[in-house]
């Protein structure tokens, strides 16, 4: 990996991880509720669209680069782990054990759909 | 909420702040995605991200919100390391992809104990860093009085 490619991967991940604080607000002053909805939203989009470029990288539609820049790097940042598990965490915490389950489950499932969903999209463009 | 008072996410040195937390994590996690080899099938390195992003993240909200929450300091560390560094450092578009190319192979084994190892290991992480984060904060008590009342 060249420092040039390295830089703007970083680069593209912060401008994801603001977008995530953007859309997370966003959602966040429209719908208060204690389940994790805006980080559901976020994780289940980019899990899309990672599925996509990942398809489109394979069949060389994209160039591989773009696909580390975009993927790793903005979309990288964009979605987020930790955040989910505190989440998770905080409903157990507050005696929300089927929320809590729901919530790590209900991601999980849905991110991985979305990420099969993403790669035959862009596979078979 | 106050009027004329914008909410964080739309204000300019917030969104900055995250950024630049958020930059410098996902260089981070570059970094370990470089040096760290795949276990087989498994995308070690962006499990080893995860879990240790959960748990740092856990040791940060607790240990701030507890060392004093109303300080704008915590609130810009909270940006800037929290939703910044450790949002931008853990990934989930990285593993629900790598999952669906697992179970694309037939690897369902692995795909399952990979997705679902680092959902549950992610979570006690995150448990065991807010008990820590909760021991650090509490432990020093004194130290936060004295900067609250100086700051």
């Amino acid at each position: 990996m060249t420092p040039l490619l390295f830089a703007l991967l970083a680069l593209a991940g912060g401008v994801g991880a603001a977008a995530r604080f953007v859309l997370d607000g966003a959602i966040r002053t429209r719908l208060r509720t204690a389940f994790p909805w805006a980080t559901t939203v976020i994780n289940v989009s980019g899990s899309l669209v990672l599925g996509v470029l990942t398809g489109l990288t394979a069949v060389h539609l994209l160039p591989e680069q773009l696909g580390v820049i975009l993927g790793a790097g903005f979309l990288g940042g964009y979605t987020t782990f930790s955040t989910a598990s505190y989440e998770t965490v905080q409903l157990i915490r507050q005696g929300r054990y089927g929320a809590s389950l729901l919530s790590g489950l209900l991601m999980l499932a849905l991110c991985v759909a979305a990420a099969a969903l993403g790669l035959w999209i862009g596979s078979s463009v | 909420m106050t009027p004329g008072i914008r909410p964080p996410h739309l204000r300019w040195a917030a969104i900055a702040l995250v950024a630049l937390g958020g930059t410098v994590g996902v260089a981070a996690r570059e970094v370990l995605t470089l040096i760290v080899p795949t276990l087989g099938a498994l995308p070690l390195a962006i499990a080893i991200v995860n879990l240790f992003g959960a748990f740092l993240l856990g040791l940060l909200y607790e240990a701030l919100t507890r060392a004093d929450p109303t300080r704008s300091t915590a609130r810009s560390l909270r940006l800037l390391l929290g939703t910044g560094f450790c949002g931008g450092f853990t990934t989930y578009s990285a593993l629900a992809v790598d999952t669906a190319l697992l179970l694309g192979d037939g690897e369902l084994a692995t795909a399952a104990a990979y997705a679902l190892g680092t959902v549950v290991l992610g979570a006690c992480a995150t448990w065991g860093g807010i008990a820590i984060g909760h021991a650090i904060a509490t432990r020093m008590p004194q130290t936060s009085a004295q900067q609250g009342a100086t700051s």
